[in-house]
């Protein structure tokens, strides 16, 4: 039981980093669904970063690998989020139709990446999954001490961490401070920010693109944490899965990244619920995949009936915003 | 805060103001220009990263011959082409309503899985004329339903209904896998075609297999063609897209036109699973759907919603799907991730040439010449 919800949190961490970016993302009135694409991006950025540094230094240090790791995976997404940007922000363009063409581009882009390039680096299978368990699993040592309890909440590695605090910082900056209220003003109605004096087009651009790095470093956490750095195959439809689910943590959680933190650890006991359970068929642990989506639609539905107005969608979500238009 | 009165005022380099409407001529010149750079880019990174010797113009050939190449090849190609129109064509009487129905993958799934039920259960036992017509009644009825459920919420309730159809097809696919292991339990996921209760082929080979939903989607776009243009409803549903308010102020019964939409754009997208398991496939596995649903709003959208432009969108995507296939077949790359890279930045540049068409850019000329000076 111990194991499975310590699995369960270290597989929540994943979602929780595709929410908090998508979550940023739609409070500028964006509807990323580029998210899984960008994920995937990020997990290629991050095997690259990890894998130049491990192949090129005798002795790797293992805070230094998990810097680049991270730096890359930031990097990466963010390229992939600054194209989507700039298509829906400047040009204006339709964001659904931009966010698929981005996800088809990012899931592609991370297979052939990572193959053909990251592969190819001398050794760079056996250093990436030393990488993965040696210093992206890297726990706390007063987690011995501490029993059951230390294994459900210290034994994961330092993105884990990271993701809960990038989750605190947003739910602070979106409550407390100015930034946050003008950011959600430009979701709920451009043109009153616009009018308001805010700078509508800044503020999509600089949180479309922290979004998408926020949302990249959850590829990275799928391979080089949960994977232990094995890097397989069906890595980017893995993660394109994940992507999806992580959009769908967003509405169960209400645009709220302090809810997401529980939501994703949700998510994760769900997501791999079929793999610990047992004495029930086949079947049932195929139905048992269902569950998570089932539970956003019912979250989906149960908002709009009851229709508080501080649990709806951004007002102007998946609507461009053109001054002159009125 | 105290303003200067001498602050210099800004001026913007440029303006950017809708167009009123383009010529026809100016807008496939800006989408062939759109086109062209993406082939360049495409034949560069191909034959860059290519170890088999081959060079850029040998891309092309290959591209071509994709699709080209024999006539079994014209065969599947349009026989995807009519298939993706298919979808497309569903996708699009939502589209026009602002009803942003992301579910086609599901909905088809829906159609393929209960046209599959129908061939599993009865294929044998009736006689094939009734079990193709359960098939058929039942495929359009699954897609239907599989599309009235966020409809029936966006009407009473509002509910996202992007959200929610995106969703949809997830349930619509772990569905499909929990049923094809329930029918097989020691199976390996995937199914045997079922002999008994195909839909009719007509015709030899690839022509045959290919003919009947290359008619079917013939069919339906000219009747949806007609739809849209000519009926009422047609004209009802582009008036709940344009302003739903406007469309309550003259009488229509919006959530009447939202359900009655969604009810047909499932419905077809049912008779797609419809022919995808009863007339190409003969069985159901959950990726059938070939990410149409997605795709399909490519094609919609790049025809602006136009059931004829539709045709030529269609094509192009279907081309560039398939040519890329033949490319990373010819080019030795064993896994078509290559393809998704640069189908993906074909879509970037067409999408972001539909601005050039929207909207014009004005420069500031006075600024510029001071800049000059």
């Amino acid at each position: 039981m111990d194991i499975f919800l310590a699995k369960a949190i270290e597989f929540g961490v994943i979602f929780l980093f595709g929410c908090i970016g998508e979550t940023l993302t739609e409070k500028s009135g964006h509807l990323n669904l580029g998210i899984p694409g960008i994920m995937c991006a990020g997990a290629a950025g991050g095997c690259f970063g990890a894998g130049i540094y491990l192949t090129s230094v005798e002795n790797p240090n293992g805070f230094v690998t998990v810097l680049l790791a991270i730096l890359f995976a930031c990097l990466f997404a963010g390229l992939l989020g600054g194209v989507y940007a700039f298509l829906t922000v400047s040009l204006r363009c339709n964001q659904n139709v931009t966010g698929l063409a981005i996800t088809i581009f990012g899931v592609g882009f991370a297979s052939f990446f990572i193959n053909s390039v990251v592969l190819t680096l001398e050794n760079a299978s056996t250093l990436l999954s030393m990488a993965g368990i040696n210093f992206f699993g890297a726990y706390l040592p007063i987690f011995d001490k501490m029993g059951v309890i230390g294994t459900i909440f210290f034994a994961h590695g330092p993105l884990a961490y990271l993701a809960i605090v990038i989750a605190i910082l947003s739910a602070l900056m979106l409550r407390k401070t100015r930034i946050g209220l003008n950011l959600r003003a430009v979701g709920e109605s451009p043109a009153t920010a616009d009018a308001a004096g805010i700078n509508v087009t800044l503020y999509k651009y600089v949180f479309i693109l922290v979004g998408s790095a926020i949302a990249g470093l959850g590829g990275l956490c799928y391979v080089m944490e949960y994977m232990g750095g094995i890097v397989g195959s069906t890595v980017s439809s893995t993660i394109e899965g994940i992507g999806w689910l992580s959009i769908a943590l967003v509405i169960f959680t209400l645009w709220k990244p302090d809810l997401a933190i529980v939501g994703s650890f949700l998510f994760g006991a769900l997501y791999i619920l079929s793999n610990y359970i047992t004495g029930v068929t086949f079947v049932q642990t195929k139905l048992l995949n269902l569950v998570p989506y089932m539970v956003t639609v019912i979250v989906l539905i149960i908002t709009s009936v009851r229709g508080k107005k501080e649990n709806q969608p951004p007002a102007s979500l998946g609507l461009s915003y053109f001054r002159e238009e009125r | 805060m105290k303003v200067e009165a001498t602050e210099k005022i800004h001026e913007p380099l440029f303006h950017i103001a809708k167009r009123e409407s383009v010529p026809l001529w100016q807008g496939i010149v800006v989408r062939a220009v759109a086109i062209v750079i993406g082939l360049v880019v495409c034949g560069i990174i191909v034959s860059a990263s290519s170890s088999s010797g081959k060079n850029f113009f040998e891309v092309y050939a290959s591209l071509f011959s994709g699709i080209f190449g024999s006539e079994r090849r014209i065969w599947l190609a349009l026989q995807d082409m009519a298939l993706l129109l298919g979808v497309a064509l569903a996708l699009v009487v939502s589209f026009k309503m602002k009803f942003w129905n992301l579910g086609g993958n599901g909905q088809i799934l829906m159609g393929c899985l209960a046209c599959t039920t129908c061939m599993h259960y009865l294929g044998g036992k009736l006689p094939d004329a009734v079990v193709i017509l359960l098939m058929i009644i039942s495929s359009v009825l699954a897609g239907a339903i599989w599309a009235v459920i966020p409809a029936l919420f966006k009407a009473f309730f509002k509910t996202n209904e992007s959200l929610f159809t995106l969703m949809m097809n997830y349930i619509a696919l772990h569905i499909v896998s929990a049923t094809i292991t329930a029918w097989f339990p020691k199976g390996t996921g995937a199914m045997a075609p079922i002999e008994y209760a195909n839909l009719p082929v007509l015709g030899e080979g690839q022509m045959g297999k290919s003919l009947l939903p290359i008619l079917v989607v013939v069919v339906l776009t000219g009747a949806m063609f007609a739809y849209l243009k000519f009926s009422k409803h047609g004209y009802e549903l582009s008036v709940v897209g344009e302003s739903e308010n406007t469309a309550r102020y003259v009488g229509i019964n919006v959530k009447v036109v939202i359900i009655r939409t969604m009810i047909l754009s499932g419905a077809i997208c049912g008779i797609i699973g419809l022919l995808l398991s009863g007339a190409i496939n003969h069985n159901v596995s959950s990726n059938m759907d070939g990410n149409m649903g997605f795709t399909g709003i490519m094609v919609a959208w790049l025809a602006k919603f136009n059931p004829v432009g539709m045709i030529f969108s269609a094509f192009f995507i279907t081309f560039i799907t398939r040519g890329m296939g033949q490319v990373c077949t010819d080019f030795g790359f064993t896994n078509d991730a290559l393809s998704d890279i640069i189908i993906g930045i074909i879509y970037f540049l067409i999408i972001g040439c539909e601005f050039f068409i929207s909207y014009k850019i004005r420069f500031n000329k006075k600024l510029l010449r001071k800049k000059e000076s």
